[in-house]
């Protein structure tokens, strides 16, 4: 199914996330490259030496996630716009999504925005913590938001009511 | 009659490439490109691109030009950059013949050619399909990245391979509404990092789908869609309408050949390249003599594999020309071993068997 709809499945979601406990920790990277593709700059960009993708580039990146301190450097640096940070360490009820959000307007720091599931329906309204757009990440800013943990494996996206 | 030692045709990634390691190795080399600007199809790729950080990955494509042109400037006392000049033909004797800004015509007899001109767009035949609004994917690119014009308000885009999917979110990064992306493949053939990328914006991707029919008075309305069968057959009932101002087609390009099968190069048709290309060897070197091709010429594939073919036809050029660098081997192994990497997956087979069908041993 994923083929025709680019929805990946619950299952494949839950095999590539990392485990409550390791969320829990602290900031993690999950990477939703589901599909072997030429293209490593994940691997290139980790300084912590935490993705690892190999001689052959076409191989799908895997998380170390004892060395990954969830940093967010390979967010805006992968082109398929694949990865996410989630962090677990700050709320009992919530936990804290980093995703790269390549639209005008971006967000405020505070602004209320409408978290969005794999097929662009909307879960539920969620803040904005933080927006990053330093000139290295190179027009593909971050926006960090925070939302309840029922909807932990299935929000990956946000839209702002401002919307074409 | 205009002398140069190894004329280049084409200005975008693979003809610069090859410029870069032709010019570094000591020939004397003329770009000849017929828009007023360099880049070729990268000046509309505003989005981040994918490979390993030899071919720039993770760099907008919009940004490698200059990355390119930078390079090239190291060795200016070897290359001479001529815009607005369009190769319209390439005779037995080797001279080449190009007509600038439409009013100017000259000939330039090379030593060797390096021919780069990449690939155009396939269309779709449908009824209506020569309503305005219904574009090509390019086309939609180069209004929207390059002259900052909206092409419309409302989108249906046909076609849901790499190009559907990127042109697809920047529409919408324009802030033009995308309605849905159609394949008449019952797969997205694109990656699906690049699907899952737009799906999570809501668009909805049909596979095995196409257009019947674009309606409209002066230009276009509605589009007509149906479902196929697994023959790409229509399937009666299945019909569905969209309210939209722009038809987007995105089916796929095919290697711009003319020149080489002018030149009299053996071309073959192979369908895993898309179309017909030339018949070459390992140094991309076709079967005329002193006449290289690189890029979505020989088969259309990505930048990444036109600028690493751009790098060995420059340099295998230059070395017949005798100007065979210190570090030849060690280039050509390298640029051997990264076309390898780029093809060695899943999508790379395709490719492969092509190739299989045009290399001569
Ligand atoms: C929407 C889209 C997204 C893409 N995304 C990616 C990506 O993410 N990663 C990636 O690696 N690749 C991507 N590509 C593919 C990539 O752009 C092409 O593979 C690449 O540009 C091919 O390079 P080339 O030099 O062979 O041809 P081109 O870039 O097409 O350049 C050919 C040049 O030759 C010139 N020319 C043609 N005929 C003549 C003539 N008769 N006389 C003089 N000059 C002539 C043209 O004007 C042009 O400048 C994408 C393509 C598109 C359309």
């Amino acid at each position: 199914m994923f083929e025709k709809t680019g929805v990946p499945s619950k299952e494949m979601v839950r095999e590539i996330f990392p485990s409550i406990d390791r969320i829990n920790k602290g900031p993690v990277a999950v990477i939703e490259c589901y599909k072997e593709i030429p293209c490593n700059p994940c691997q290139t960009a980790c300084k912590y030496d935490a993705i690892h993708v190999g001689e052959d580039i076409n191989h799908r990146p895997e998380v170390n996630r004892d060395n990954c301190i969830g940093c967010a450097i390979c967010l805006s640096k992968c082109p398929g716009l694949a990865i996410m940070i989630v962090d677990g360490s700050k709320s009992e009820e919530t936990v804290q999504i980093r995703i790269p959000f390549e639209f005008y307007p971006l967000p405020k720091e505070g602004d209320t925005v409408k978290a969005l599931d794999r097929e662009g329906n909307v879960l539920t309204d969620v803040k904005v913590v933080k927006v990053l757009n330093p000139k290295s990440f190179d027009r593909t800013p971050l926006v960090t938001f925070e939302i309840d943990r029922e909807y932990l494996y299935d929000v990956r996206n946000i839209r702002l009511e401002v919307q074409p | 009659m205009k002398q140069a030692e190894l004329v280049i045709i084409g200005g975008g990634p693979a003809g610069l490439c090859a410029a870069v390691s032709a010019a570094s190795s000591g020939a004397k080399v003329l770009i000849l490109e017929r828009n007023n600007a360099l880049g070729g199809q990268l000046v509309k790729q505003t989005h981040m691109f994918f490979g390993s950080e030899k071919q720039y990955a993770s760099t907008r494509g919009i940004d490698i030009p200059n990355i390119l042109l930078n390079e090239l400037d190291k060795y200016k006392e070897n290359v001479e950059i001529m815009t607005d000049c369009t190769i319209v033909g390439m005779f037995e004797d080797g001279v080449i013949t190009v007509i600038h800004k439409e009013d100017k015509y000259f000939k330039v007899k090379p030593e060797a050619v390096v021919v780069a001109t990449g690939a155009f767009e396939k269309s779709l035949v449908f009824p209506n399909n020569d309503l305005p609004g219904i574009y090509g994917a390019g086309a939609v690119q180069t209004l929207m990245n390059v002259h900052g014009v909206k092409p419309g308000d409302r989108v249906l885009m046909v076609g849901a391979g790499n190009i559907g999917l990127i042109v697809s979110y920047q529409l919408m990064q324009a802030g033009v509404k995308v309605v849905g992306i159609l394949d008449a493949a019952p797969q997205i053939g694109g990656y699906l990092v690049h699907a899952s990328k737009v799906r999570r914006m809501g668009v909805p991707i049909l596979t095995s789908h196409t257009v019947k029919e674009a309606i409209g008075t002066d230009c276009i309305e509605k589009a007509i869609v149906c479902e196929v069968d697994n023959k790409f057959q229509p399937i009666p009932g299945t019909e569905q309408e969209f309210d939209v101002d722009v038809l987007c087609i995105s089916v796929g390009l095919t290697p711009l050949n003319e020149l080489l099968a002018m030149r009299g190069c053996e071309m073959k048709f192979v369908p895993q390249l898309s179309g017909s290309v030339p018949v070459r060897n390992e140094n991309y070197e076709t079967t005329v003599e002193n006449v290289f091709a690189a890029g979505d010429i020989t088969g259309v594939e990505e930048a990444s594999a036109a600028m690493v073919e751009g790098y060995l036809a420059g340099l295998c050029a230059a070395a017949k020309l005798g100007h065979k660098s210190d570090d030849f081997e060690e280039k050509k192994a390298d640029y051997i071993k990264q076309l390898d990497s780029l093809r060695a997956g899943p999508v790379g087979e395709k490719i492969l068997s092509g190739i299989e069908q045009i290399l001569v041993k």
